[in-house]
């Protein structure tokens, strides 16, 4: 199972990123688990300068944007 | 909402991004006729009378400021999308505090920024070794000379206003983070963030072309959505002050007359924040009813530069000594400039 984190404090992009994030998943068709990181040293631990982030599997995919659904669902597919 | 609707038929990108210049073009032209029809023909309304003017006013500026925003922000936000800030700490971290501080507040300008990433940021910066004075001048710049503020500034005033709008914005930006980095205020920033070890990631996709485009034509519209209200509203109150205020009330209110003038521009504008792009057209009104040139710069500023959301957020990173010598240090600047202004242009 594929591991998505959304980073951020919870404003308005990181809500956007997270919809993307779950739309994406079902495009792809994978299993998924989201989770959010909103405290700051569990931002700060992925070494991003600008929020939201957008992490699989433990590495930093995107961040200081909010990236489609479409190309999300790039990404997830093996 | 039309380039998006073509998207999803796939037509290709650069037929979406010419058709859509060319509409924006078509309505940049037609505007001024239209406006000036819609006031003088279709309302019939006497021109040179108050109400004419001021509706005539309000019908040309709302879709000028309007299409501006919806032009300029998409073009930066996509050219913005190829500076990344891992590479202005990059850029940033070997320097002395005053070649330091100019190129901070240089990449301010073109630098993405939004209150939300202001912690990681300034963490980001303090913990890869970036000065705290050079990391000020950053953060101080970043929101207050912007492409929001310039391009508005440009559009309805002329390059003069605007040029002086982003050096004296640099100049503010520049001096807080040398007076900052000084004033060795270290030990004021809150204690986790220097135990933070946090890497630098880059991220491990890159964005293709059409991607890049996507997301601008996406922030842009974002952007809209939340200033309209703002930029609706203030050129509501620009137009009553077009028609209606008298400019000696003015004057002998914001002119170099009343030496409280430009503290209180300062005051009224901090709890202003991010609405630059509905101010500005009152500045706009305000200025051609002969407020100085200064007190608006002045007022301007405060309303980009410092804001209560903000320092909530900057809280979480500063205790509240250091957090009050910023905003005590950046309003010092910002009420400078709006003397010297008007003592030059007096």
């Amino acid at each position: 199972m594929t591991s998505i984190q959304v980073l951020g404090h919870g404003c308005e992009n990181c809500k956007r990123l997270e919809a993307n994030a779950r739309e994406a998943v079902a495009k792809a068709g994978i299993e998924a688990q989201i989770t959010k990181v909103t405290d700051d040293p569990g931002i700060m631990a992925f070494g991003i300068l600008s929020t939201p982030g957008l992490v699989i599997d433990g590495k930093v995919a995107s961040y200081g944007r909010v990236p489609s659904a479409d190309e999300i669902a790039r990404w997830l597919r093996p | 909402m039309t380039s998006a609707a073509l998207r999803r038929a796939h037509v290709p990108m650069p037929v979406v991004v010419g058709v859509a210049a060319a509409a924006w073009l078509v309505a940049w032209f037609v505007n001024l006729p239209l406006a000036n029809w819609l006031a003088y023909g279709a309302l019939a309304l006497e021109q040179g009378s108050h109400l004419g003017d001021a509706v005539a006013f309000f019908l040309y500026d709302m879709p000028k400021v309007l299409l501006l925003l919806t032009g300029i922000v998409t073009i930066v936000s996509f050219l913005r999308s190829f500076v990344s800030p891992a590479r202005v700490r990059q850029a940033l971290a070997g320097r002395g505090t005053l070649p330091g501080a100019v190129a901070a507040a240089s990449f301010g300008i073109i630098t993405p920024f939004c209150s939300c990433s202001a912690v990681p940021l300034f963490i980001g910066f303090v913990e890869a070794g970036v000065p705290l004075g050079v990391t000020f001048a950053f953060l101080v710049a970043s929101p207050m000379v912007n492409e929001v503020a310039i391009v508005l500034l440009w559009g309805l005033f002329g390059p003069g206003i605007a040029l002086a709008y982003m050096a004296a914005g640099l100049a503010v930006a520049i001096v807080s983070g040398l007076v900052i980095g000084r004033l060795g205020l270290e030990r004021y920033v809150e204690d986790y963030v220097w135990t933070i070890r946090a890497g630098s990631t880059l991220p491990t996709f890159k964005p293709t072309l059409a991607d890049r485009i996507g997301d601008a034509w996406r922030s842009t519209a974002d952007i809209l959505r939340r200033v309209w209200p703002w930029v609706v509203g203030g050129i509501a109150v620009g137009a009553v002050i077009h028609g209606f205020v008298p400019t000696e009330l003015v004057v002998a209110v914001g002119g170099s007359g009343n030496p409280l003038a430009v503290p209180a521009l300062v005051a009224l504008g901090v709890p202003l924040y991010s609405n630059a792009a509905g101010t500005i057209p009152i500045v706009e009104a305000l200025i051609s009813k002969g407020l100085p040139l200064g007190s608006a710069l002045a007022f301007m500023m405060a309303v980009t530069a410092l804001s209560v959301p903000e320092m909530v957020i900057l809280r979480r990173v500063m205790k509240p000594r250091l957090l009050a010598t910023f905003v005590g240090v950046v309003s010092a600047g910002i009420i400078t400039i709006g003397y010297l202004f008007n003592a030059l242009t007096a």
